[in-house]
């Protein structure tokens, strides 16, 4: 109890002192994050939608698949991840092992499953409630997908954040293909990590509680962006 | 370009080894409104979807006196149960020119156009979804016209309405009927039914019963079925 207080006492400080190694953790902490949950909403979202609108016979070995791989263990991915981007491995001569592009990469594919299997279920509904009149209408396989997508961005913004979510606690495959390097691939997780190893408890939790407010800071300022609740009925 | 004269051979839809319409013989000229009607479960829904182009054939062809894609292109549907966008009522509006690349500002324009026609001028910006069930068949019947198609098919566009609505909506099919737009829609409604039509479709069991002239079918029906459905009897 005296380290839950001595930590939020000293995130509360580390926080109004803006300190430097905090405010570098937290920085690359959420520009890792957020260029993951980018390159994923780009491969999800519209493999989301073509899944959803498109009959193809392997649809529902697709859609079994992304919803097996939500669970996708982290540290199996940053494992697979290293032996891609290792030395000797098949995209050794990039150079990527610890490297935040590396985290980048372990991030996407951890989090990309999940925002496609959540972005799925609401355009499927939503394609549902469409089917009709976008037949009807003799529109494209793209606009289709364009259509949804737009109409269905509030649904996806969850998925968004639900990815968001999973992406910034993620310590194992960062771990493994980052390396927490001090001022190089250390995000506050792994920061966390190795002060809990090295006995530091209060830092550990003061970090912990930074990166919840970070968490839901940047929730809150997606849906206060995305307009959620504002516009009822849709 | 012209889409009529359209002629149906022997089309069919089957599902699970059971018919539900066909099999049907049937040519349309370009001119008038063709109200489809039958008692429930006759495959009125079926037809106009099959000849629209939106349910599958299980057999037999549609021709059209252009190709088959230009055809859906000049077509537009309105449903039983208006389908909105999640959108407001403008971007309801506009939607199907943006889909044909109408420049935005001459789409926006024409929807303004066509939501001072269907009395939904003051109601542009609100989202559709919330509208009542009248404004949204209002302003679906309008997203269907706004594209300007050569042939409106309607599925019971006034099923679920009041007077008020049911008169708005006629108003609107009578004003496109005018405009050179065919009408093709199925309805309950026999007094909507005198009041709309030229030709008559009478389906009983997904076959075309009979079908003539509004004039003809309404005051000298030719078959015992036809006259007892006119009489409100229970027809099978």
């Amino acid at each position: 109890m005296v380290d839950l207080w001595s930590g939020l006492a000293q995130a509360f400080w580390l926080v109004v002192t803006l300190d430097g190694e905090l405010v570098e953790i937290a920085l690359r902490s959420l520009r890792v994050t957020l260029s993951a949950l980018a390159v994923a909403c780009v491969i999800a979202l519209p493999l989301a939608a073509f899944v959803a609108v498109k009959r193809f016979r392997a649809r529902r070995f697709v859609i079994a698949i992304l919803n097996a791989l939500m669970g996708l263990p982290p540290v199996v991915v940053g494992l697979i991840v290293y032996v891609f981007l290792s030395r000797s491995g098949p995209l050794g001569v990039m150079g990527l092992l610890f490297t935040p592009t590396a985290m980048i990469i372990a991030q996407t594919i951890i989090i990309v499953p999940l925002i496609a299997s959540i972005a799925h279920q609401s355009i499927r509904d939503l394609w549902q409630e469409y089917h009709d009149l976008l037949i009807s209408m003799n529109v494209t396989q793209g606009q289709k997908i364009r259509t949804l997508l737009w109409d269905c961005r509030r649904a996806l913004l969850t998925a968004a954040l639900a990815g968001f979510g999973r992406a910034i606690g993620e310590v194992g495959a960062i771990m493994i293909v980052g390396g927490n390097i001090d001022h190089a691939t250390r995000v506050l997780t792994t920061a966390i990590a190795l002060e809990t190893g090295k006995g530091e408890f209060a830092l550990a939790l003061a970090l912990g509680f930074v990166l919840i407010g970070l968490a839901v800071a940047v929730n809150l300022a997606i849906h206060w962006l995305g307009r959620t609740e504002r516009e009822g009925a849709w | 370009m012209e889409l009529f004269p359209m002629q149906a051979r022997g089309i069919e839809s089957r599902r699970h080894g059971q018919v539900l319409v066909g099999p049907v013989d049937l040519r349309l000229e370009g001119q008038g409104a063709c109200v489809v009607i039958g008692p429930n479960g006759s495959g009125k829904t079926t037809l106009l979807r099959l000849l629209h182009g939106t349910a599958r054939l299980s057999a037999g062809r549609i021709d059209w006196a252009c190709s088959t894609e230009e055809a859906r292109h000049h077509q537009g549907f309105v449903f039983q149960r208006p389908v909105m966008l999640r959108r407001t009522v403008m971007e309801n509006l506009a939607f199907p020119l943006r889909l044909r690349k109408v420049p935005a500002g001459e789409a926006r324009a024409r929807a303004r156009d066509w939501a001072a026609r269907v009395g939904l001028a003051g109601m542009l910006e609100r989202p559709a979804p919330v509208l009542s069930g009248g404004e949204q068949q209002k302003l679906a019947l309008a997203r269907a016209l706004i594209s300007e198609p050569k042939v409106l098919f309607l599925d019971e566009p006034c099923a679920a309405l009041d007077g008020r609505a049911t008169r708005e909506i006629e108003e609107i099919l009578t004003a496109a009927k005018s405009n050179g737009t065919r009408l093709i829609l199925s309805t309950h409604d026999m007094g909507q039914a005198r009041r709309l039509a030229d030709d008559v479709l009478f389906l009983l069991g997904g076959r075309i019963h009979e079908s003539g002239p509004a004039e003809t079918f309404f005051n000298r029906p030719e078959t015992p079925q036809a006259r007892a459905f006119l009489r409100g009897d229970i027809v099978e």
